[in-house]
């Protein structure tokens, strides 16, 4: 506690770096995630290659990413942007697969009714498939949460800026109260994190509160989180 | 940038990188061996524990909290953390490595208990089957699909941490990246890096043609034609049941 009241500074530094470096291959990862996803569901061998590549990138372990990464990218060891790449791509491949899940969950007597009524494809895509695929993609979103804040402290051992820095440094002085701290602020973040997207979920999804209608994402989005206990998450 | 492809390439093909104490067949050997070990404990605490909830419930929310609560610590952490309070050697990285294992072992047995049609189960129990009976000749086969996914996830988890182990030091094929990181050699840490890849994607493969050849049989064994085709049919109904039926 005296540590890191005294050097309570660094640590809240560290953990800025370790939220931006968790907090931007998320948000990549969706923005490219949704309109792959939407792609792939419709097309048959996209959809083959899109899965086949996800399984076989989620395989690769992270701290050899982060090493094979630079040379591909033209940066340095130290890049902050392999860890973003690297973490991008486990994103994409988590999520990818959650979005196709996502938008097949939503039934097609909608999209039929919407279509009925007069909705463009890209207005139906927004304001219909959208919406009602959001309980699953936020189950994804929160797996790709946890598994990437506690991704981002494996970059420390090459020497990149986060709270893994305490761990590294900790192990170095054996220092046992610098290393639980990290472990702390670590798991502080991540449950930090998760309690944003569950709120921010709430926020967004304000008819799943009215009843069973939704049922049937509730079932896809317990399923995906199934699953992904399962599969997905491993700190690698 | 091409140069660096050619020295890595040069520095995998030479051959006396492969042999003696150092070389990569040992370093494999050492990364298959911790990876071999991990798993053989944690199996021995999550498959008893996950058959037990899955075929009895007892205990799921628990276990599903406890799975997430690990989930989120970080491996380096506990790993640094057990070899400070534990002292050098294997055993403490092992320890923290099983800590790690559990949970997703833990969930994929529980999730493919789980899985099966219970109108399965109650028509096992009705044929007047033990318990034990019921978990072992019908739950376990029908939900060894969906367990197979845990295991894998499993599996490599613990080939790429293992990989981190080299920074306490052990050995390991992680070896290769710190001692590379420390004398400024990119060619070996990617040429290491290169070779978990590879030894990653092999496993994985491996495991896929496992579960190839296990399936199948593993339901036939019992001459459970029957409840393949009712599990066909239950998924061909509704959405949800399709939905739960498929591969973790």
């Amino acid at each position: 506690m005296e540590w890191f009241l005294a050097n309570s500074g660094t640590v809240f530094q560290r953990a800025g770096e370790h939220l931006v470096l968790a907090l931007i291959p998320m948000v990549l990862g969706l923005l490219i995630s949704v309109p792959l996803g939407q792609l792939a569901r419709r097309n048959r061998t996209l959809r083959t290659v899109v899965t086949t590549a996800s399984s076989l990138l989620y395989t690769i372990p992270s701290l050899a990413l982060f090493i094979i990464l630079p040379p591909i990218l033209g940066t340095r060891i130290l890049d902050p942007l392999n860890v973003v790449v690297a973490l991008t791509i486990y994103a994409v491949a988590l999520l990818v697969r959650a979005a196709m899940d996502a938008f097949d969950s939503v039934d097609d007597d909608l999209r039929m009714a919407a279509v009925s009524m007069g909705f463009k494809p890209a207005a139906r895509f927004l304001q219909i498939d959208l919406p009602l695929s959001l309980p699953v993609l936020f189950a994804g979103l929160r797996v790709v949460s946890v598994s990437n804040i506690s991704l981002v402290s494996v970059a420390a051992l090459l020497g990149v800026g986060n709270l893994g820095i305490l761990f590294t440094d900790g192990l170095q002085r054996t220092f046992v109260t610098e290393v639980v701290v990290g472990i702390i602020a670590i798991l502080l973040l991540a449950l930090v994190m998760d309690t944003v997207l569950v709120l921010l979920e709430k926020l967004l999804t304000p008819w799943t509160r009215a009843g069973a209608a939704t049922a049937r994402q509730d079932s896809q989005a317990a399923k995906f989180i199934a699953d992904a206990e399962v599969h997905a998450e491993a700190a690698r | 940038m091409s140069d660096i492809f050619t020295d890595t390439f040069a520095w995998l093909t030479d051959p006396d990188h492969w042999s003696g104490s150092g070389g990569i067949a040992t370093r494999l050997l050492e990364h298959l061996e911790y990876s071999g070990l991990v798993l053989l404990i944690a199996a021995a605490i999550a498959v008893p524990v996950g058959l037990f909830i899955g075929h009895t419930g007892h205990g799921r929310v628990a276990a599903v909290a406890f799975a997430g609560a690990l989930r989120a610590l970080p491996t380096l952490g506990l790993l640094v953390l057990f070899a400070l309070l534990a002292g050098s050697g294997l055993m403490p990285p092992v320890w923290a490595l099983v800590i790690l294992t559990v949970p997703p072992l833990l969930a994929g047995t529980y999730a493919g208990i789980s899985s099966v049609d219970p109108t399965v189960v109650d028509a096992a129990r009705a044929m007047g089957m033990t318990e034990l009976q019921v978990l072992f000749r019908v739950e376990l086969p029908n939900g060894l699909q969906v367990m197979f996914g845990g295991i894998r996830t499993a599996v490599l988890q613990v080939i790429a941490t293992v990989s981190v182990v080299a920074y306490l030091p052990l050995g390991g094929l992680g070896r290769y990246l710190f001692d590379g990181l420390v004398l400024q050699d990119f060619p070996r840490m990617l040429g290491g890096s290169l070779l978990i890849a590879a030894l990653a994607i092999a496993v994985d493969l491996v495991l896929a043609v496992a579960e190839r050849i296990f399936l199948p049989h593993g339901l036939s064994i019992d001459s459970r034609g029957g409840h393949k085709a009712a599990g066909d049919l239950a998924a061909a109904a509704p959405a949800g049941a399709a939905v739960q039926g498929g591969t973790a």
